[in-house]
């Protein structure tokens, strides 16, 4: 006779497996944002206030890209092309955005660097795009970004050869204003404004 | 639970006793009936979808087709036949059927662990078959089998067909998760005694790997849907950019569970080919334990290389070499096989019956998939590659001709045992021969539409892609015509009144299910057989 195995408790523990299984998946959001925000995988830069060391011999250029998802009413482009900096030095630069719409509106815009792998030697120590920016109907304004390019880039080998980096932006409409104008949308046309 | 002396003392009062229709059917508990209706479903899913494929090869056999008229009845169209063919025809043929029937009769177990479990495992399927089959006819299941985001999102996916076939996966997955959970339960538990791990028939060994890749990817699977869902009915954006989502995390959690899913759909065909193969050579499986290794090793690196379908999403350079690396590997335990394959055949006295012919052809088709695996295993020639129909040619060359040949070699192997009808000789062959020229011809040429660059998934193409596409759709016909002589033949199989032996294929045949009659009575090894 062979020993009783208890099948509820194979059924249990493989049960367990799958709802492990489905817990990592749903953990794999929070936990793939934190990856790539410690080893800036993606071209994810470094965020936050950081001091910056000081301008060190290598100089790097650092050029601004603009888009805007057709779902957002706004004019957004970069107020300089490139900026020519030191490594180590902090750096100011300008966006300009402009909201075409006759309703105010409410934009959010989602970041990174190229080439990839330089997001772990970009900081970003202030940024138009940590928060959500409202304009006024037709109001202009100029969002500012702070960054300095850490010196290390020099001496890691996978990096050394980089001599130009570029920042990227692309602005969205936030989900509440999108669903607002889908909501004034389906309320009829003598509610609200025109948001596209 | 001390599961099998509990059934046991139960069974010895009614013998053999077969419920009514309707208790025996729908209520059914009993592992071979379950089994024969997973083989039914199987079936009628693969005919439906076959429908569609006949569909798209019309429309595509030359330029400018007009039978659909817009993309997103195309889009659907492609859609639900990948999804059929996946869910409702190959993993309910392979792990529900024959995995059901076989895999206690093989370990000489009186049933499956958990009977009523079972009987929800088959009876989610039907449910979950109706609701894709309303995504397709409302059209609004366009995005794609991988179900990418945001092609699937509210956006360009609008209407309830498109959460209906959602939900479908999700019964499906449920059904498949359960039916992991028996198949991994009865195996581990319920094996004769004697029947050590390392005695297992191969396709028992083929069924538990499948069953632990369920386990781990299914969930998955379940869980980027749920979002998909929320994404698209309750404001959640973890694939909206706009709100801080990912759409390329949709692409990694699909594929975490899409490329397991490939092997999920291939194993259980390992096993019955290495049985058909060891059994009409008449000489055991060459390198049995390296046979079962290589099935888990298959299992452990595909849950590691999942990115490879993604080489053109923008990873960066160092992770596409990794994942084509790690992609590379693979083709070693494969290789392990069709070598071990060929080794088991080498110097064996051959019969070339029916199944055997099946066999070969498996092992030639799928070698043929397997190669052009490796060439598109390369980051670099993928980015010229992804998207066209040589991946279309690929992935049908392991999965449409492999793991059906092996469905349809399975089922001419062990037709007898599950009726006690043998199947007609002739009909056989020539379906058999019908389906082998029929598949090659629509597939082979694609291999030429990609190379040249014609992209999967449209519904037309320019005139300098003609010729191979009328090739291809001539074999399509071909490969229909031969499912109609399988209809034939299970009509012939069940309108015969030959008798057969326990045994009808003689020495070679060597797992338990051929010690027990042929059809096996209602209740089987109520007596566990001793293995040694």
């Amino acid at each position: 006779m062979r020993p009783v195995r208890n099948n509820g408790l194979v059924a249990f523990v493989l049960l367990g497996i799958v709802a492990g299984m489905g817990g990592l998946a749903f953990a794999s959001v929070p936990l793939y944002r934190l990856f790539c925000a410690v080893t800036g995988y993606g071209g994810t830069p470094q965020t936050g206030p950081s001091a910056a060391p000081g301008a060190t011999g290598g100089m790097i250029t650092v050029r601004f890209n603009a888009d805007t998802n057709p779902g957002l009413p706004w004019h957004f482009m970069p107020a300089q092309k490139e900026i020519r900096l030191a490594l180590g030095e902090q750096a100011l630069a300008f966006y300009t955005a402009r909201n075409l719409a006759a309703t105010p509106v409410t934009g959010t815009a989602v970041y990174n660097v190229t080439p990839d792998k330089v997001g772990r030697y970009f900081h970003k120590t202030a940024c138009f795009c940590f928060n959500e920016q409202t304009l006024a109907a037709g109001q202009r304004m100029e969002f500012p970004v702070s960054f300095w390019v850490d010196p290390k880039l020099a001496e890691d080998p996978n990096t050394a050869d980089i001599t130009t980096i570029t920042l990227s932006y692309t602005f969205f409409l936030t989900l509440e204003d999108a669903a607002r104008a889908g909501a004034l949308a389906g309320a009829g046309p003598h509610v609200g404004g025109n948001l596209r | 639970m001390a599961s099998t002396t509990h059934d046991h003392g139960h069974d010895d009062h009614h013998h053999d006793h077969k419920p009514a229709f309707f208790t025996r059917w729908f209520c059914s508990t009993n592992h071979k009936d379950i089994g024969t209706l997973y083989l039914i479903f199987g079936i009628i899913g693969g005919l439906i979808g076959g429908v569609l494929s006949l569909i798209m090869r019309t429309q595509l056999a030359h330029p400018g087709g007009s039978l659909v008229t817009d993309g997103q009845t195309w889009n659907t169209i492609i859609t639900i036949h990948g999804l059929l063919m996946i869910f409702f025809s190959v993993m309910p043929a392979l792990i529900g059927g024959f995995g059901n029937w076989f895999v206690p009769l093989m370990i000489g177990a009186p049933d499956m662990a958990f009977p009523r479990l079972n009987n929800i495992s088959f009876w989610l399927l039907p449910p979950a078959l109706v609701l894709v089959m309303i995504a397709l006819f409302r059209g609004e299941a366009g995005g794609g089998w991988t179900l990418y985001v945001p092609l699937t999102n509210a956006t360009y996916q609008p209407g309830w067909g498109g959460d209906a076939l959602l939900f479908s996966l999700h019964l499906a997955g449920i059904s498949s998760l359960l039916g992991a959970i028996n198949f991994i339960t009865t195996i581990f538990n319920m094996r004769a005694p004697g029947m050590t791990l390392h005695k297992m028939p191969l396709f028992v060994w083929g069924i538990l790997v499948t069953a632990f890749l369920l386990l781990l990817a299914v969930p998955v699977l379940a869980a980027a849907i749920t979002m998909l869902i929320t994404d698209r009915n309750f404001g959640t954006a973890f694939f909206e950019v706009a709100g801080g989502g990912d759409p390329v995390l949709f692409q990694h959690l699909f594929w975490f569970f899409g490329h397991p899913e490939v092997y999920i759909m291939v194993l259980p065909g390992f096993g019955i080919i290495s049985h058909i193969i060891s059994t009409f050579s008449r000489k055991p499986v060459f390198g049995y334990l390296g046979m079962a290794y290589a099935m888990v090793a298959i299992g452990v690196v595909g849950f590691v290389v999942w990115a490879h379908h993604m080489y053109v999403s923008g990873m960066e350079v160092d992770t596409r070499a990794y994942f084509m690396a790690a992609t590379l590997v693979i083709a070693v335990p494969t290789g392990v096989k069709v070598f071990s394959w060929i080794a088991t055949m080498w110097g064996g006295s051959i019969r070339l019956e029916l199944p055997m012919v099946w066999a070969i052809g498996f092992i030639f088709v799928f070698t043929l998939g397997g190669v052009t695996g490796v060439v598109l295993a390369n980051a670099g020639l993928d980015q010229a590659l992804h998207n066209t129909y040589y991946v279309v040619a690929h992935f049908h060359y392991v999965l449409s001709l492999g793991a059906v040949f092996s469905m349809f070699a399975g089922f001419y192997y062990w037709i007898g045992k599950m009726s006690g009808r043998q199947y007609p000789k002739f009909l056989g062959h020539l379906q058999f021969w019908l389906l082998f020229i029929g598949v090659n011809l629509t597939f082979f040429p694609m291999h030429f539409s990609g190379l040249a660059g014609m992209p999967r998934r449209y519904p037309d193409y320019p005139d300098a892609f003609a010729g191979w596409n009328m090739i291809s759709s001539l074999g399509s016909y071909i490969s229909g015509l031969s499912v109609l002589v399988f209809l034939m033949v299970i009509v012939r199989v069940f309108t015969s009144r030959e008798p057969l032996a326990n045994n009808y294929w003689g020495d070679g045949a060597t797992t338990l299910e051929w010690t027990v009659a042929s059809p096996p009575p209602f209740h089987t090894f109520e007596e566990l057989p001793r293995v040694t």
